[in-house]
């Protein structure tokens, strides 16, 4: 495979629900922008719909085909809207349990998020579906996806999971950039970025003894990840 | 030295400070860290890292401009107070807690921040901000002075922070190896935020040293050296392996992406050599003002936290 450097990084403005032709052409580092509508999702969100079993306050399906892992920082104005000031994404690869039962039976295909998955994660489940994984830029710009953002349509179970973890939809407009992170076929930026990274990293390892002190269940390969 | 007698600070004033600093740390970039991130997008030659760089610079401006939280984790507000030893508190000590703690449920209704502190059991959300140990308060003394200074600092980010017991027989070799060791776990993926600051505790006991660890992140700024010559030196060379790592922001190849490294000691025991990390993201987020006795509150752009007195080392 080529590296980063050959990439062409193509720009992208998608409407909401995303098509399947729109997901097939995204390559790996593509920037993509949103218009439409989107919902956000995490652990909160997740533990009622999938472990209480409650059924879902609104028909997922029929409203986008998107899902963003994050909450924002919101406020309401004086005639009770609600404002979103910023929102950045949280990382997603604690959602393995879930995400699969979001994509399967809530037709979610393209998953906004912060790190990306196993690679394993994409080839099950991603490749499957024709699904795409994008990741937020940076992670932390709030300010700018905060402004793409144009209104709240709804919020479900806001008093129950609070601001953080409760499910909103925003309306959305020029609303990214995101990177294309694991396109349709279940290939992943990160296992490209790894490989070349991985190099210079085992280097610098070379003539630095292990620590005296080891720890039960830590790993010695540079090239290892936490996750 | 005689008491000096002197007006005390008010309460009220200090909560209007607090909820002030909230606002301020939210939303702007500390000139340091903005200048440091700018510059290495300039340096930057690889063109995914680049990219990252330059909508990171592109989100310090839109943040200013639309008075939006640079990031949307607006983190966990904490402050750091530097009392003068000279400084009077109407109300004391108890009253400053309470200001600071009503001047950040104030900022999380109208910043707005992101209402982050829940009970770490049940999960709930009090939606301020505020309650057990929360927001965390750090003093620190300053001899012949009457003021205070407080820093709002809203710690984000779940990841980048380790700590280790290492060994005299470790040596300079064990703290480098560690040092790519944090980097390994949290700068691939991007998972600190890099460009990050790059804060070390060493010595003292397990909790001094992850205390100063964030501290050194936190509250030196971006150049800023050890002025002890030998800990100044590690501190260049860690900054140098750093970029020589070759992971940029969100692990994408590129020249690096360690925006400085901050080394603090602690005496410790003569057996051990007890050593944290703690990556600090570039969002950010620190607002100092400096409390006068008259009312007088002076914003200022960096916070005066290692003073002499602080790193002292002698017995008076
Ligand atoms: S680590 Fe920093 S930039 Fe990243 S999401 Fe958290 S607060 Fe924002």
């Amino acid at each position: 495979m080529s590296g980063t450097a050959d990439l062409e990084m193509k720009e992208h403005h998608l409407t909401t629900p995303a098509t399947p032709e729109d997901l097939a052409k995204l390559e790996l580092g593509d920037v993509v922008y949103f218009d439409g509508l989107i919902f956000t999702g995490r652990i909160g969100l997740y533990k009622k719909l999938f472990d209480e079993k409650a059924p879902p306050p609104v028909d997922i399906a029929s409203l986008t085909n998107v899902t963003f892992h994050c909450s924002p920082a919101v406020g309401q104005n004086e005639s009770g809207e609600w404002e979103v000031a910023a929102v950045t994404a949280t990382a997603s690869f604690r959602f393995e349990k879930h995400l699969p039962l979001l994509m399967d039976g809530h037709g979610v295909r393209c998953v906004i998020g912060k790190g990306g998955m196993a690679q394993q994660f994409y080839e099950d489940h991603f490749k499957r579906l024709g699904a795409v994984f994008l990741n937020t830029v940076g992670y932390g710009i709030g300010a700018q996806y905060g402004r793409g953002i144009t209104g709240v349509k709804d919020v479900y179970w806001l008093d129950e999971l609070g601001i953080a973890q409760a499910m909103w939809v925003f309306e959305v407009k020029n609303f990214g950039p995101f990177l294309v992170e694991c396109d349709a076929r279940g290939n992943s930026l990160y296992q490209m970025a790894l490989a070349e990274t991985n190099v210079e990293l085992g280097k610098l390892y070379e003539g630095l003894p292990l620590p005296t002190l080891k720890r039960m269940g830590e790993v010695h390969n540079p090239e290892d990840e936490v996750f | 030295m005689p008491i000096v007698e002197t007006q005390a600070i008010s309460s009220e004033l200090i909560r209007e400070v607090a909820f002030e600093l909230n606002r301020r740390a939210a939303i702007g970039i500390p000139k340091d860290v903005g200048d440091s991130i700018a510059d290495m997008a300039e340096r930057e030659t690889q063109k995914l890292s680049k990219f990252v760089l330059l909508e990171i610079v592109n989100n310090y401006k839109v943040a200013v401009d639309e008075q939006r939280p640079m990031c949307a984790d607006t983190g966990l507000p904490r402050f750091y107070a530097k009392i003068g030893n000279d400084a009077a508190l109407e109300g004391g000590f108890v009253a400053l807690e309470r200001s600071v703690r009503q001047g950040t449920a104030d900022a999380t209704e109208r910043v707005p921040l992101r209402p982050n502190r829940v009970h770490p059991i049940t999960r709930h959300d009090y939606n301020n901000n505020v309650g057990i140990h929360a927001p965390t308060v750090d003093y620190s003394w300053e001899p012949d002075v009457d003021w205070i200074e407080l820093t709002s600092f809203h710690k984000g980010g779940l990841f980048g922070g380790d700590y280790r017991m290492l060994f005299p027989t470790d040596g300079i070799d064990g703290i480098k190896r560690f040092f790519l060791d944090v980097i390994s776990e949290f700068f691939k993926r991007g998972l600190s935020c890099q460009p990050a600051i790059v804060g070390i505790g060493i010595g003292g006991t397990k909790d001094t040293c992850v205390r100063l660890a964030k501290e050194a992140a936190c509250l030196r700024v971006v150049g800023d050296r050890n002025p002890d010559p030998q800990i100044a030196e590690l501190e260049e060379d860690l900054n140098d392996l750093g970029r020589r790592t070759s992971l940029g922001p969100m692990g994408f190849k590129g020249e690096g992406a360690v925006m400085d490294t901050h080394i603090e000691v602690a005496y410790t025991h003569t057996g051990g050599m007890p050593i944290s990390i703690h990556h600090q993201c570039f969002a950010l987020r620190r607002a100092t003002a400096r409390i006068h006795p008259d009312g007088r509150v002076e914003y200022r752009e960096n916070p005066f936290w290692f003073t002499d007195y602080y790193r002292r080392d002698s017995v008076a």
